[in-house]
């Protein structure tokens, strides 16, 4: 089974986020860009699919600061091919014109593309969806199990809904698949396995497909106002701990004493 | 284009979820603004009684063997068979499994822009504009909408607005609604078939049911740490949570996750523990009487929501509390 995994490199949300001058977009110059969790959680279920079916892992993304890393880690847990799309237009901050190039990258290629459920900037949709519909292929979101049949044709797919019902479904290949979760943590690979992976290079740089795509038009970004902003507790862990011992009896949430109430 | 706004009316086990009739609500009172209909989209087997209990101008009832439970593709191609058919300005869906897996695919499919994780959307004259959760909820982005499109919405409602800010009157009290039934496009050729639906394993303790929940979120830093939520729940009679990193990283059981695709809980108290408050978290909570977050940064969107706040780590912070709980107890 040849198996494509997208990833995306996404802004680490531990930064301060900064507004651009026109307000439309983040200062993204010394952002620190890092892989997407959940993409991280599709590239591990591939690599579970492949080991089971004795099929390879191609991972994809768009070049973008501090892909390598991201491409080297994927070579160093097990991915067979490592693609790196170049020339990329400027217009690419939504998932619109990215779903639009990857799908001409991915197209007739593959028997099953796996990738994230969302990402935190897919304001006009998510990836997997988009790539399905441009693909025409089937899709199956909020995946947290894939499963291959013996016919090699069919994946069996677990599809999470709220309150942690699950919904299993047969998708006959080739489909798309948003990962929300694999069977198990992604793995750890030790640096020294990824010092090797860059040492033995194998990124292949592809040029990006040119392909037209829509993008919306954002007005504007801006930081919410809240409504009710916390009240915040200051002084060191003791005085917060006084304080907030004082505000749970204060709602009778603990007795006067202490303990439940 | 018509003016009517159209929902896809989200529905499991023979119900209809709390989220879709919000939704509806929003609907019709964006539909009364802009002379159009609030038209609910049913795909079901047998449904109509589900649609005689809809809050809405008007229902569009597909009926076919293959949506009989939720299978994406289905939902996609009978979806966009009604929207080729009456070109609705707006197709609300919430953001839930079924929304994410649905809307994406069903934009490309129908031509239409799709603006995710919307939470309001203001009345401009002749343009909408969309306000949507971006960045983890960290940020908002304003979108223009001049033609149709199709939104999916997050979190407690859709809130809707004309373009100075006045939220738009709430809808006059439904008639029944208007049930056409529409035939299913073919959908004998699809490609994806739905083989069972598995309620989650009810032997733990049941949190939607607890008054107290310490929470416990990505920052706990790992399975060996969850000790220390447990004994702060412990002294506090309740019980420990978590976010979806937490179980993903199986450091605490499904049973015990909060958000979308958790459970959605109402405790008197929410404790909050190294939890950002992303808004598929926040989805999970149905109004706490009091939360509290401990969170070591001071821009986490957690701190948008809860009542009590503070930046001091949370490995220092539980402890003293508990400690502060038995010493007031002593």
């Amino acid at each position: 089974m040849k198996i494509a995994v997208v990833l995306r490199q996404t802004v680490d949300l531990v930064e301060e986020l900064e507004l651009s001058e026109d307000e439309t977009d983040i200062e993204r110059e010394y952002l620190a860009l890092k892989l997407s969790e959940w993409d991280e959680q599709a590239l591990e279920e591939a690599l579970l699919l492949a080991e089971e079916t004795g099929g390879e892992v191609s991972v994809v993304a768009l070049d973008e600061p501090d892909v390598e890393q991201t491409l080297y880690t994927a070579l160093a847990k097990g991915a067979a091919h490592a693609v790196k799309l170049t020339g990329l237009p400027d217009e690419l901050r939504w998932s619109g014109p990215r779903a639009a190039i990857l799908a001409e990258q991915l197209r007739d290629q593959f028997d099953l593309v796996l990738t994230g459920v969302q990402t935190t900037e897919d304001l006009d949709g998510q990836i997997s969806g988009l790539l399905a519909g441009r693909l025409g292929l089937p899709h199956v979101a909020a995946v947290v199990a894939a499963h291959a049949d013996d016919d090699g044709r069919t994946v069996r797919v677990e599809q999470e809904l709220a309150g942690g019902v699950i919904h299993e479904l047969a998708v006959e290949l080739p489909a798309v698949i948003g990962v929300q979760s694999a069977r198990r943590p992604p793995r750890y690979v030790p640096i020294s396995r990824i010092r090797a992976a860059i040492s033995a290079g194998g990124i292949e740089a592809v040029p990006a497909p040119v392909v037209p795509a829509e993008t919306i038009n954002v007005r504007r970004l801006f930081t919410p106002r809240s409504s009710s902003q916390a009240e915040m507790l200051t002084g060191d862990a003791d005085a917060v701990a006084e304080r907030l011992a004082a505000i749970l009896a204060e709602h009778e949430i603990v007795s006067r004493t202490g303990g439940a109430a | 284009m018509s003016k009517d706004v159209f929902v896809l009316i989200e529905h499991h086990d023979g119900a209809v979820t709390e989220a879709t009739h919000e939704l509806l609500a929003s609907a019709r009172s964006l539909a009364a603004a802009t002379g159009g209909r609030a038209v609910a989209c049913l795909l079901g087997q047998d449904a109509r009684p589900l649609a005689e209990g809809l809050a809405a101008d008007a229902v569009l009832l597909e009926q076919d063997d293959a949506l009989a439970a939720f299978v994406p593709e289905a939902y996609v191609a009978a979806l966009a068979a009604l929207i080729a058919t009456h070109d609705p300005r707006l197709l609300l869906i919430t953001n839930s499994t079924v929304g994410i897996d649905v809307a994406a695919p069903l934009a490309v499919r129908s031509g239409r822009p799709l603006i995710a994780y919307c939470e309001a959307l203001a009345l401009e004259g002749d343009t909408l504009v969309a306000t949507s959760h971006v960045y983890g909820g960290r940020l908002r982005a304003e979108i223009e909408l001049r033609g149709p499109a199709i939104v999916t919405v997050v979190g407690a409602g859709l809130a809707v607005a004309r373009g100075d800010g006045e939220p738009l009157p709430a809808p006059a009290a439904a008639a029944a609604p208007a049930i056409e039934l529409v035939p299913a496009p073919d959908l004998s050729g699809l490609r994806t078939r739905f083989i069972a639906r598995r309620e989650p394993d009810d032997g733990d303790v049941d949190i939607t049911r607890e008054d107290v929940l310490v929470s416990v979120g990505r920052g706990i830093d790992g399975a060996e740490n969850i000790e220390l939520a447990q004994e702060l729940a412990d002294a506090l009679g309740g019980a420990v949570s978590g976010s979806r990193p937490v179980i993903d990283a199986g450091w605490l059981p499904k049973t015990r996750q909060v958000g979308k695709s958790g459970k959605r809980v109402k405790p008197r108290l929410y404790l909050a523990c190294g939890i950002s408050g992303a808004p598929e978290h926040l989805e999970g909570l149905a109004g706490p009487e009091l939360l509290v977050a401990i969170n070591t940064d001071p821009n986490a969107p957690i701190f948008d929501v809860a009542d009590y706040g503070t930046t001091e780590d949370l490995f220092d912070v539980l402890p003293a509390l508990v400690e502060a709980l038995q010493t007031a107890g002593a």
